[in-house]
């Protein structure tokens, strides 16, 4: 079984051209946050099941910069309408990674969909994303995410996670994530205040 | 020049570009002149709080953007109005189209609208209700030019007046 955060890290060790990436509600985002902080993180506290939407503004906004959505399987599923909506977008430049351990983990393990019955590689496929495709391995993992983010999306990626929890939090500041994530972006004002 | 023209017109002449949307009857020739004009950039959501979702990042990404909805699915919209864009400071544009009032004939919708501007009061969100074409221009421009200045969200509800409404024949 493969681990999220260490997932995380090799996904992270992939990203060469200032790539962005939403890591949306809890564990997802803590993991990004502790395989290193990057400008071009954002780190969702809030607005469960939207990490596949912002991903997909920012992607619209600078169509040049590859992007990445870390999604969870309980997040996803609950906002699938978004699936079919990138499906028709077609933005070449966003890829959808999705951690599935079958559990609304930081609820107290409560079982999602997935465990049993849901395939979230079928539905994003039935929702019109043909490249989506379930990572077999760490290595298979990797392969998959060893290509250029900018160009060949959108891309689904799907992985089967343990039940481990995140190894650490994000800050809790939205407007510093905001602002920092402005500034990763080139769009952010920050800059007119550094010394 | 129609309510609907002068609207465009006005997002036009401030930057914003992406419109996301879940249609609805009296938002029609908005929609159709979003579609029509390649300087938007139209996207049809399935449901609001995607939309909202799509706004936040295109804006953190240098692209200005609203929301096109009407009263009833702005009632799925606290959750990530309260945790997305208010806290993370991100100038979203919402544009409800009013329904519940003024004629209403489902009593669905003039439930859920009274919940809306409180809903928007409690929030911190300022709302301007769009009544008079002849005011609309000057008091959209504004409230977007202060929304950016003050990365603040804006929510502005399209009232029956403006807009004539959604009218039915009673039986």
């Amino acid at each position: 079984m493969m681990n999220r955060g260490d997932l995380t890290k090799r996904l992270v060790a992939k990203l060469k051209k200032d790539e962005a990436v939403i890591g949306g509600i809890g564990n997802t985002n803590f993991d990004l946050y502790t395989a290193g902080h990057r400008p071009q993180n954002f780190y969702m506290l809030g607005s469960m099941g939207l990490a596949c939407p912002i991903a997909l503004g920012v992607a619209l906004a600078q169509p040049e910069r590859g992007v990445i959505a870390l999604e969870g399987d309980g997040s996803i599923l609950m906002n699938l309408g978004c699936l079919a909506t990138i499906a028709q977008l077609k933005p070449r430049n966003l890829t959808i990674i999705i951690m599935d351990n079958g559990t609304y983990q930081i609820t107290g393990n409560q079982p999602t969909a997935t465990k049993d019955t849901a395939d979230i590689v079928a539905i994003a496929k039935g929702s019109g994303l043909s490249n989506s495709i379930w990572a077999r391995d760490e290595k298979h993992f990797e392969e998959l995410l060893s290509r250029r983010f900018d160009d060949g999306g959108p891309v689904l990626i799907a992985a089967k996670i343990d039940d481990k929890p995140a190894t650490g939090q994000t800050v809790r500041d939205p407007s510093l994530i905001r602002s920092r994530f402005m500034q990763g972006l080139g769009t952010g004002r920050g800059g007119a205040l550094d010394a | 020049m129609s309510w609907s023209d002068a609207f465009l017109g006005t997002l036009k002449e401030n930057d914003v570009r992406l419109v996301s949307y879940v249609p609805d009857n009296v938002l029609k020739p908005l929609l159709a002149g979003v579609n029509a004009d390649n300087y938007f950039m139209p996207v049809s959501a399935t449901r609001e709080d995607e939309a909202v979702g799509m706004v936040a990042g295109a804006w953190m990404g240098g692209m200005r953007g609203c929301v096109m909805m009407q009263t009833s699915g702005f009632g799925t919209l606290p959750n990530v109005l309260a945790s997305l864009i208010v806290p993370y400071q991100i100038p979203a544009i919402l544009v409800i189209s009013e329904r519940g009032t003024m004629g209403e004939f489902n009593v669905g919708q003039a439930l859920v609208a009274r919940t809306m501007r409180p809903s928007l009061d409690s929030i911190g969100i300022a709302h301007h209700t769009l009544d008079d074409d002849k005011t609309m221009p000057f008091v959209l421009d504004r409230s977007i030019k202060q929304a950016v200045a003050t990365q603040s969200p804006v929510a502005f509800i399209l009232s029956p007046l403006l807009t004539g409404g959604k009218t039915f024949k009673p039986s």
